[in-house]
Protein backbone atom coordinates (compact mmCIF):
# COMPACT_ATOMS: atom_id res chain seq x y z
CA UNK A 1 0.00 0.00 0.00
CA UNK A 2 1.38 3.57 -1.04
CA UNK A 3 2.43 5.75 2.36
CA UNK A 4 0.55 9.00 2.55
CA UNK A 5 4.04 10.94 0.99
CA UNK A 6 3.11 9.40 -2.37
CA UNK A 7 -0.59 10.54 -2.67
CA UNK A 8 -0.34 14.25 -4.13
CA UNK A 9 -2.48 16.22 -2.13
CA UNK A 10 -0.36 19.37 -1.14
CA UNK A 11 -0.74 20.99 1.75
CA UNK A 12 0.47 24.65 1.38
CA UNK A 13 -2.23 26.22 3.02
CA UNK A 14 -2.42 29.41 4.68
CA UNK A 15 -4.74 30.52 6.88
CA UNK A 16 -3.73 34.01 7.69
CA UNK A 17 -3.17 32.85 11.36
CA UNK A 18 0.09 32.74 12.01
CA UNK A 19 1.06 35.96 12.18
CA UNK A 20 -1.55 37.22 13.75
CA UNK A 21 -0.66 34.35 16.39
CA UNK A 22 3.08 35.91 16.59
CA UNK A 23 1.55 39.67 17.23
CA UNK A 24 -0.20 38.06 19.76
CA UNK A 25 2.88 36.72 21.50
CA UNK A 26 4.68 40.25 21.13
CA UNK A 27 1.99 41.99 23.18
CA UNK A 28 1.87 39.23 25.65
CA UNK A 29 5.44 39.75 25.78
CA UNK A 30 5.24 43.46 26.91
CA UNK A 31 2.45 43.27 29.27
CA UNK A 32 4.55 40.70 30.58
CA UNK A 33 7.16 43.35 30.65
CA UNK A 34 5.60 46.04 31.99
CA UNK A 35 4.79 43.90 35.43
CA UNK A 36 1.62 42.82 34.20
CA UNK A 37 -0.11 39.32 34.30
CA UNK A 38 1.22 36.40 32.21
CA UNK A 39 -0.54 35.00 28.99
CA UNK A 40 -1.64 31.52 27.87
CA UNK A 41 -2.51 30.94 24.06
CA UNK A 42 -4.50 27.50 23.60
CA UNK A 43 -3.26 26.18 19.89
CA UNK A 44 -6.12 23.99 20.03
CA UNK A 45 -8.92 26.51 19.91
CA UNK A 46 -7.39 28.43 16.46
CA UNK A 47 -8.02 27.72 13.07
CA UNK A 48 -4.54 26.53 11.23
CA UNK A 49 -3.85 24.67 8.29
CA UNK A 50 -1.72 21.80 8.10
CA UNK A 51 1.49 22.05 9.05
CA UNK A 52 1.02 25.62 10.17
CA UNK A 53 1.50 24.64 14.50
CA UNK A 54 4.70 23.78 13.03
CA UNK A 55 5.52 26.66 11.28
CA UNK A 56 4.96 28.38 14.57
CA UNK A 57 7.31 26.12 15.98
CA UNK A 58 9.84 26.56 14.22
CA UNK A 59 9.32 30.60 13.95
CA UNK A 60 9.41 30.63 18.02
CA UNK A 61 12.74 28.53 17.77
CA UNK A 62 14.29 26.86 20.66
CA UNK A 63 15.55 28.46 23.42
CA UNK A 64 18.27 27.20 26.43
CA UNK A 65 15.85 25.25 28.75
CA UNK A 66 14.11 22.18 28.14
CA UNK A 67 12.26 20.12 30.54
CA UNK A 68 9.76 17.11 30.61
CA UNK A 69 7.43 16.89 33.38
CA UNK A 70 6.07 12.92 33.94
CA UNK A 71 2.51 13.34 35.15
CA UNK A 72 -0.30 11.52 33.30
CA UNK A 73 2.22 11.17 30.69
CA UNK A 74 4.72 13.14 30.05
CA UNK A 75 4.37 17.36 29.33
CA UNK A 76 7.28 19.05 27.26
CA UNK A 77 8.54 22.40 28.09
CA UNK A 78 10.34 24.64 25.72
CA UNK A 79 11.80 27.56 26.07
CA UNK A 80 11.67 28.78 22.90
CA UNK A 81 14.11 31.46 21.40
CA UNK A 82 12.80 34.40 22.67
CA UNK A 83 12.88 34.24 26.80
CA UNK A 84 9.55 34.34 28.32
CA UNK A 85 7.78 32.55 25.87
CA UNK A 86 7.44 28.57 26.39
CA UNK A 87 5.86 25.90 24.20
CA UNK A 88 3.76 23.30 26.23
CA UNK A 89 2.97 20.25 25.18
CA UNK A 90 0.50 17.59 26.84
CA UNK A 91 0.52 14.14 25.79
CA UNK A 92 -0.67 10.87 27.69
CA UNK A 93 0.24 7.96 28.34
CA UNK A 94 -0.40 6.89 24.52
CA UNK A 95 2.27 9.74 23.35
CA UNK A 96 -0.63 11.23 21.44
CA UNK A 97 -0.95 15.25 22.47
CA UNK A 98 -3.91 16.30 23.83
CA UNK A 99 -2.98 20.22 24.40
CA UNK A 100 -0.33 22.45 23.64
CA UNK A 101 -0.14 25.77 24.63
CA UNK A 102 1.91 28.69 24.31
CA UNK A 103 2.52 30.26 27.88
CA UNK A 104 4.20 33.72 27.87
CA UNK A 105 5.51 34.14 31.50
CA UNK A 106 8.61 33.99 33.70
CA UNK A 107 8.45 30.37 34.24
CA UNK A 108 5.52 27.66 33.76
CA UNK A 109 3.36 27.01 36.56
CA UNK A 110 3.89 23.40 35.92
CA UNK A 111 7.52 23.56 36.47
CA UNK A 112 6.95 24.70 40.10
CA UNK A 113 6.78 22.46 43.24
CA UNK A 114 3.64 22.58 43.73
CA UNK A 115 2.66 23.17 47.72
CA UNK A 116 0.54 20.05 48.02
CA UNK A 117 3.40 17.71 46.25
CA UNK A 118 6.16 19.66 48.84
CA UNK A 119 3.41 18.41 51.79
CA UNK A 120 3.17 15.22 50.96
CA UNK A 121 7.06 14.85 50.70
CA UNK A 122 8.12 16.06 53.79
CA UNK A 123 5.77 13.46 55.19
CA UNK A 124 7.21 10.48 52.88
CA UNK A 125 10.97 12.08 54.35
CA UNK A 126 9.82 11.86 58.16
CA UNK A 127 8.48 8.83 57.70
CA UNK A 128 11.73 7.63 55.91
CA UNK A 129 13.81 9.17 58.84
CA UNK A 130 11.94 7.14 61.35
CA UNK A 131 12.44 4.00 60.07
CA UNK B 1 -14.10 5.83 42.49
CA UNK B 2 -16.30 5.91 45.08
CA UNK B 3 -19.16 7.56 45.31
CA UNK B 4 -18.50 9.81 48.99
CA UNK B 5 -15.02 10.47 47.02
CA UNK B 6 -14.37 13.54 45.55
CA UNK B 7 -12.33 14.25 42.70
CA UNK B 8 -9.35 15.51 43.91
CA UNK B 9 -8.97 12.62 46.57
CA UNK B 10 -9.55 10.38 43.94
CA UNK B 11 -6.75 11.01 41.95
CA UNK B 12 -4.11 11.52 45.06
CA UNK B 13 -5.55 7.42 46.18
CA UNK B 14 -4.20 6.98 42.18
CA UNK B 15 -0.95 8.63 43.14
CA UNK B 16 -1.30 11.84 40.37
CA UNK B 17 0.34 14.66 41.93
CA UNK B 18 0.00 18.14 42.02
CA UNK B 19 1.32 18.55 38.73
CA UNK B 20 -0.36 16.21 37.19
CA UNK B 21 -3.93 17.38 38.49
CA UNK B 22 -3.16 20.81 37.13
CA UNK B 23 -2.32 19.11 33.34
CA UNK B 24 -5.51 17.34 33.59
CA UNK B 25 -7.28 20.93 34.30
CA UNK B 26 -5.92 22.00 31.59
CA UNK B 27 -6.69 19.97 29.12
CA UNK B 28 -9.82 19.85 30.74
CA UNK B 29 -10.54 23.58 30.21
CA UNK B 30 -9.26 23.00 26.53
CA UNK B 31 -11.82 20.34 26.62
CA UNK B 32 -14.66 22.15 27.89
CA UNK B 33 -13.33 25.59 25.10
CA UNK B 34 -12.46 27.29 28.31
CA UNK B 35 -10.24 30.24 28.29
CA UNK B 36 -6.52 29.20 29.82
CA UNK B 37 -7.18 31.42 32.16
CA UNK B 38 -9.76 29.36 33.87
CA UNK B 39 -7.74 26.80 34.70
CA UNK B 40 -7.47 27.87 38.09
CA UNK B 41 -11.10 28.00 38.61
CA UNK B 42 -11.45 24.66 37.06
CA UNK B 43 -8.63 23.01 39.60
CA UNK B 44 -10.99 24.55 42.54
CA UNK B 45 -13.93 23.45 41.45
CA UNK B 46 -12.57 19.80 40.01
CA UNK B 47 -10.72 19.36 43.59
CA UNK B 48 -14.32 19.28 45.17
CA UNK B 49 -16.81 17.64 42.37
CA UNK B 50 -18.98 15.05 43.79
CA UNK B 51 -19.41 12.14 41.24
CA UNK B 52 -22.66 12.40 39.34
CA UNK B 53 -24.82 9.41 38.81
CA UNK B 54 -25.24 9.19 34.89
CA UNK B 55 -28.20 7.02 33.12
CA UNK B 56 -27.44 6.17 29.31
CA UNK B 57 -30.46 5.21 27.10
CA UNK B 58 -30.04 4.03 23.54
CA UNK B 59 -33.22 4.25 21.67
CA UNK B 60 -33.43 4.31 17.86
CA UNK B 61 -29.73 4.47 17.13
CA UNK B 62 -26.84 2.60 15.50
CA UNK B 63 -24.38 2.52 18.36
CA UNK B 64 -22.28 5.24 16.38
CA UNK B 65 -22.48 7.64 19.06
CA UNK B 66 -21.04 5.31 21.88
CA UNK B 67 -18.59 3.86 19.65
CA UNK B 68 -17.24 7.36 18.85
CA UNK B 69 -16.81 7.74 22.39
CA UNK B 70 -15.09 4.93 23.11
CA UNK B 71 -12.82 5.14 20.81
CA UNK B 72 -12.06 9.05 22.16
CA UNK B 73 -8.56 9.93 21.64
CA UNK B 74 -7.58 10.81 25.00
CA UNK B 75 -7.62 7.74 27.59
CA UNK B 76 -5.67 9.97 30.03
CA UNK B 77 -7.97 12.74 30.37
CA UNK B 78 -11.64 10.95 29.48
CA UNK B 79 -11.28 7.78 31.35
CA UNK B 80 -10.55 10.23 34.73
CA UNK B 81 -13.76 11.49 33.77
CA UNK B 82 -15.39 8.71 32.82
CA UNK B 83 -13.83 7.35 36.45
CA UNK B 84 -15.06 10.48 37.83
CA UNK B 85 -18.95 9.82 36.80
CA UNK B 86 -20.94 6.89 37.84
CA UNK B 87 -22.35 5.41 34.84
CA UNK B 88 -25.35 3.68 36.55
CA UNK B 89 -27.23 2.28 33.50
CA UNK B 90 -25.64 1.72 29.68
CA UNK B 91 -27.74 -1.42 27.98
CA UNK B 92 -24.72 -1.64 24.90
CA UNK B 93 -21.84 -1.02 27.77
CA UNK B 94 -22.84 -2.72 31.20
CA UNK B 95 -22.65 -6.36 32.16
CA UNK B 96 -25.85 -6.80 33.52
CA UNK B 97 -28.88 -7.75 31.48
CA UNK B 98 -32.94 -8.36 31.35
CA UNK B 99 -34.17 -7.68 34.81
CA UNK B 100 -31.44 -7.44 36.67
CA UNK B 101 -30.12 -4.63 34.58
CA UNK B 102 -33.73 -2.57 34.46
CA UNK B 103 -33.51 -3.08 38.39
CA UNK B 104 -30.12 -1.48 38.67
CA UNK B 105 -31.59 1.51 36.64
CA UNK B 106 -34.29 1.83 38.89
CA UNK B 107 -32.32 1.78 41.80
CA UNK B 108 -30.26 4.46 40.42
CA UNK B 109 -33.00 6.71 39.61
CA UNK B 110 -34.61 6.05 43.34
CA UNK B 111 -31.17 6.68 44.75
CA UNK B 112 -30.10 10.08 42.38
CA UNK B 113 -33.60 11.55 42.13
CA UNK B 114 -33.19 15.11 40.87
CA UNK B 115 -29.77 14.74 40.67
CA UNK B 116 -28.88 12.47 37.81
CA UNK B 117 -27.73 12.98 34.13
CA UNK B 118 -30.27 11.53 31.68
CA UNK B 119 -27.77 10.69 28.26
CA UNK B 120 -29.93 9.92 25.27
CA UNK B 121 -28.69 8.46 22.38
CA UNK B 122 -31.10 7.58 19.24
CA UNK B 123 -34.91 8.86 18.13
CA UNK B 124 -37.78 8.11 19.57
CA UNK B 125 -40.48 6.39 17.60
CA UNK B 126 -43.63 8.54 18.47
CA UNK B 127 -46.07 7.06 15.72
CA UNK B 128 -46.26 3.25 16.37
CA UNK B 129 -44.40 2.73 20.49
CA UNK B 130 -43.80 -0.92 19.09
CA UNK B 131 -41.10 0.02 16.86
CA UNK B 132 -38.74 -0.07 19.46
CA UNK B 133 -38.74 -1.29 22.75
CA UNK B 134 -36.77 -2.51 25.54
CA UNK B 135 -37.55 -5.30 28.65
CA UNK B 136 -40.82 -4.95 26.72
CA UNK B 137 -40.97 -0.57 27.70
CA UNK B 138 -41.25 1.47 24.62
CA UNK B 139 -38.46 3.97 24.49
CA UNK B 140 -41.41 6.93 24.55
CA UNK B 141 -42.55 5.32 28.11
CA UNK B 142 -39.17 4.89 29.56
CA UNK B 143 -37.75 8.42 28.39
CA UNK B 144 -41.04 9.66 30.14
CA UNK B 145 -40.32 7.51 33.15
CA UNK B 146 -36.71 8.37 33.11
CA UNK B 147 -37.04 12.37 32.57
CA UNK B 148 -39.33 12.98 35.17
CA UNK B 149 -36.82 12.73 38.27
CA UNK B 150 -33.62 14.05 36.35
CA UNK B 151 -31.82 16.87 36.54
CA UNK B 152 -30.86 17.70 33.33
CA UNK B 153 -31.22 15.52 29.62
CA UNK B 154 -28.04 15.31 27.38
CA UNK B 155 -29.33 14.26 23.99
CA UNK B 156 -26.25 13.08 22.24
CA UNK B 157 -26.19 12.43 18.46
CA UNK B 158 -28.55 14.22 15.52
CA UNK B 159 -31.07 11.01 15.89
CA UNK B 160 -31.69 12.62 19.73
CA UNK B 161 -30.99 16.19 19.27
CA UNK B 162 -33.12 16.48 16.35
CA UNK B 163 -34.42 13.11 15.18
CA UNK B 164 -31.71 12.43 12.58
CA UNK B 165 -31.49 9.12 10.35
CA UNK B 166 -34.92 7.94 11.30
CA UNK B 167 -36.42 10.82 11.14
CA UNK B 168 -35.94 11.08 7.14
CA UNK B 169 -38.34 11.31 4.53
CA UNK B 170 -40.84 9.42 4.86
CA UNK B 171 -40.13 8.56 8.67
CA UNK B 172 -41.57 5.55 8.62
CA UNK B 173 -41.65 4.97 12.43
CA UNK B 174 -42.61 8.90 13.45
CA UNK B 175 -39.18 9.21 14.92
CA UNK B 176 -38.85 12.58 17.11
CA UNK B 177 -36.30 13.92 18.99
CA UNK B 178 -36.02 14.21 22.92
CA UNK B 179 -37.43 17.47 22.82
CA UNK B 180 -40.47 16.86 21.10
CA UNK B 181 -41.48 15.13 23.72
CA UNK B 182 -39.50 16.24 26.85
CA UNK B 183 -40.90 19.96 27.57
CA UNK B 184 -39.97 20.56 31.13
CA UNK B 185 -36.21 19.72 31.82
CA UNK B 186 -33.21 21.28 30.39
CA UNK B 187 -32.14 19.71 27.36
CA UNK B 188 -28.44 19.65 25.83
CA UNK B 189 -28.33 18.85 22.30
CA UNK B 190 -25.10 16.85 21.28
CA UNK B 191 -25.46 16.76 17.89
CA UNK B 192 -23.13 15.28 15.43
CA UNK B 193 -23.78 11.44 12.95
CA UNK B 194 -21.70 10.91 15.65
CA UNK B 195 -20.74 14.43 17.70
CA UNK B 196 -16.72 14.70 18.10
CA UNK B 197 -16.21 12.75 21.24
CA UNK B 198 -14.16 14.95 23.01
CA UNK B 199 -18.04 17.21 22.41
CA UNK B 200 -19.51 14.54 24.82
CA UNK B 201 -17.14 14.25 27.57
CA UNK B 202 -16.78 17.98 27.26
CA UNK B 203 -20.42 18.64 28.01
CA UNK B 204 -19.53 15.74 31.19
CA UNK B 205 -16.86 17.57 32.41
CA UNK B 206 -18.35 20.95 32.51
CA UNK B 207 -21.70 18.93 34.77
CA UNK B 208 -18.68 17.69 37.04
CA UNK B 209 -17.35 20.64 36.99
CA UNK B 210 -19.62 23.17 38.04
CA UNK B 211 -22.32 21.27 38.09
CA UNK B 212 -24.80 23.66 36.01
CA UNK B 213 -25.76 23.66 32.02
CA UNK B 214 -23.30 25.10 29.46
CA UNK B 215 -24.50 28.51 27.39
CA UNK B 216 -26.69 27.11 24.99
CA UNK B 217 -27.27 28.35 21.39
CA UNK B 218 -30.44 28.49 19.84
CA UNK B 219 -30.84 24.85 19.17
CA UNK B 220 -30.29 24.11 22.44
CA UNK B 221 -26.38 22.84 21.42
CA UNK B 222 -23.44 24.14 24.07
CA UNK B 223 -22.30 27.43 22.21
CA UNK B 224 -18.61 26.30 23.11
CA UNK B 225 -18.53 24.25 20.48
CA UNK B 226 -21.41 25.09 18.28
CA UNK B 227 -21.10 28.52 18.26
CA UNK B 228 -18.99 29.32 14.99
CA UNK B 229 -19.47 27.53 11.24
CA UNK B 230 -17.61 25.00 10.14
CA UNK B 231 -16.40 27.82 7.20
CA UNK B 232 -15.65 29.92 9.50
CA UNK B 233 -13.17 27.82 10.86
CA UNK B 234 -12.07 26.07 8.14
CA UNK B 235 -8.63 26.36 7.28
CA UNK B 236 -9.57 26.45 2.90
CA UNK B 237 -11.70 30.00 4.07
CA UNK B 238 -9.14 31.48 1.95
CA UNK B 239 -9.88 30.12 -1.21
CA UNK B 240 -13.45 30.39 -0.45
CA UNK B 241 -12.65 34.39 -0.66
CA UNK B 242 -9.83 34.32 -3.29
CA UNK B 243 -12.90 32.48 -5.71
CA UNK B 244 -10.59 28.72 -6.05
CA UNK B 245 -12.25 26.05 -5.97
CA UNK B 246 -12.16 22.55 -6.34
CA UNK B 247 -14.56 21.34 -9.14
CA UNK B 248 -13.78 17.15 -8.99
CA UNK B 249 -12.69 15.42 -6.54
CA UNK B 250 -9.53 15.12 -8.67
CA UNK B 251 -8.69 18.08 -10.70
CA UNK B 252 -5.68 20.70 -9.61
CA UNK B 253 -8.11 22.95 -7.32
CA UNK B 254 -8.87 19.47 -5.05
CA UNK B 255 -5.15 18.54 -5.54
CA UNK B 256 -4.12 21.80 -4.49
CA UNK B 257 -6.39 21.80 -1.19
CA UNK B 258 -8.81 24.60 -2.70
CA UNK B 259 -12.23 25.06 -1.25
CA UNK B 260 -14.66 22.29 -1.42
CA UNK B 261 -18.49 24.59 -1.48
CA UNK B 262 -18.63 23.53 -5.17
CA UNK B 263 -18.17 19.68 -4.65
CA UNK B 264 -21.53 19.88 -2.26
CA UNK B 265 -19.20 21.27 1.42
CA UNK B 266 -21.93 22.26 3.70
CA UNK B 267 -19.42 23.96 6.42
CA UNK B 268 -21.07 27.88 5.76
CA UNK B 269 -24.07 26.04 7.24
CA UNK B 270 -23.20 23.65 10.01
CA UNK B 271 -22.09 24.99 13.10
CA UNK B 272 -19.80 22.03 15.17
CA UNK B 273 -16.37 22.38 16.08
CA UNK B 274 -14.64 19.90 13.44
CA UNK B 275 -12.36 22.76 11.74
CA UNK B 276 -10.74 22.90 15.40
CA UNK B 277 -10.88 19.69 17.65
CA UNK B 278 -10.68 17.65 14.74
CA UNK B 279 -11.03 13.53 14.89
CA UNK B 280 -8.89 10.84 15.11
CA UNK B 281 -6.72 11.85 17.62
CA UNK B 282 -6.68 15.29 16.44
CA UNK B 283 -5.42 14.17 13.31
CA UNK B 284 -8.05 15.42 10.78
CA UNK B 285 -11.62 16.30 9.67
CA UNK B 286 -13.35 15.52 6.65
CA UNK B 287 -12.52 19.03 4.95
CA UNK B 288 -8.92 18.11 5.50
CA UNK B 289 -9.15 14.86 4.15
CA UNK B 290 -10.61 16.33 0.75
CA UNK B 291 -14.48 15.73 1.36
CA UNK B 292 -16.79 18.42 1.97
CA UNK B 293 -18.89 18.39 4.65
CA UNK B 294 -22.37 16.88 4.87
CA UNK B 295 -23.87 18.69 7.73
CA UNK B 296 -24.31 16.34 10.04
CA UNK B 297 -24.85 18.48 13.18
CA UNK B 298 -28.14 19.92 11.80
CA UNK B 299 -31.59 19.27 11.74
CA UNK B 300 -32.83 17.13 8.94
CA UNK B 301 -29.14 16.93 7.15
CA UNK B 302 -30.31 13.83 5.48
CA UNK B 303 -33.18 15.17 3.68
CA UNK B 304 -31.57 18.86 2.61
CA UNK B 305 -30.58 17.62 -1.02
CA UNK B 306 -27.38 15.72 -2.11
CA UNK B 307 -24.06 15.67 -0.14
CA UNK B 308 -22.38 16.53 -3.38
CA UNK B 309 -24.98 19.16 -4.37
CA UNK B 310 -23.64 22.58 -3.41
CA UNK B 311 -25.56 24.61 -0.92
CA UNK B 312 -27.26 26.74 -3.20
CA UNK B 313 -28.97 23.89 -5.56
CA UNK B 314 -30.22 22.40 -2.20
CA UNK B 315 -32.24 25.40 -1.53
CA UNK B 316 -34.05 25.80 -4.82
CA UNK B 317 -34.34 21.61 -4.80
CA UNK B 318 -35.34 20.63 -9.00
CA UNK B 319 -33.31 21.38 -11.39
CA UNK B 320 -36.46 23.57 -13.26
CA UNK B 321 -37.12 25.17 -9.97
CA UNK B 322 -32.90 25.99 -10.73
CA UNK B 323 -32.93 27.07 -14.23
CA UNK B 324 -35.89 29.68 -13.22
CA UNK B 325 -33.85 31.01 -10.43
CA UNK B 326 -30.99 31.09 -12.91
CA UNK B 327 -32.94 33.20 -15.26
CA UNK B 328 -34.12 35.74 -12.98
CA UNK B 329 -30.56 36.35 -12.75
CA UNK B 330 -30.71 34.81 -8.93
CA UNK B 331 -27.33 34.17 -7.63
CA UNK B 332 -23.69 33.05 -8.17
CA UNK B 333 -23.82 30.19 -6.02
CA UNK B 334 -27.13 29.02 -8.45
CA UNK B 335 -25.01 29.15 -11.39
CA UNK B 336 -22.05 27.06 -9.47
CA UNK B 337 -24.65 24.40 -8.72
CA UNK B 338 -25.60 23.66 -12.53
CA UNK B 339 -21.97 23.20 -13.41
CA UNK B 340 -21.78 20.58 -10.54
CA UNK B 341 -24.50 18.89 -12.21
CA UNK B 342 -23.21 19.00 -15.69
CA UNK B 343 -19.59 18.11 -14.62
CA UNK B 344 -21.38 15.23 -12.48
CA UNK B 345 -23.56 14.26 -15.71
CA UNK B 346 -20.45 14.33 -17.76
CA UNK B 347 -18.38 12.15 -15.42
CA UNK B 348 -21.32 9.94 -15.76
CA UNK B 349 -21.26 9.84 -19.32
CA UNK B 350 -17.78 8.92 -19.47
CA UNK B 351 -17.78 6.39 -16.95
CA UNK B 352 -20.72 4.70 -19.18
CA UNK B 353 -18.48 5.29 -22.35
Amino acid sequence: MSSLETIPVTTEVATGNVEPLLHEIRHALKRLIEGKEGTVIDLKRLPLAPGEEERIAATLGTGEVRAEVDALGPTLIQETSYPGVWLITHKNVDDVVVARFVEVTYIPELLRSQQADIDAGINRLENELKN
Amino acid sequence: MRKDQNLGEYLRMQGVSRRGFLKFCSATASLMALPPSAVSQVAEALATARRPSVIWMSFQECTGCTESLTRSHAPTVESLIFDAISLDYHHTLQAAAGHGAEAAREAAMEENKGEYILVVDGSIPNGNNGYSTIAGISNHDMLIEAAADCFAIVAVGTCASFGGLPQANPNPTGAVSVSEIIKDKPIINVSGCPPIPVVITGVLAHFLTFGTIPELDALGRPAAFFGQNIHDRCYRRPFYERGQFAETFDDEGARKGWCLYKLGCKGPTTYNACATLKWNQGTSFPIQSGHGCIGCSEPSFWDKGGFYDPISAGQWGSRDALLGAAAAGAALGVGSALAARARKKKAQAAEEV
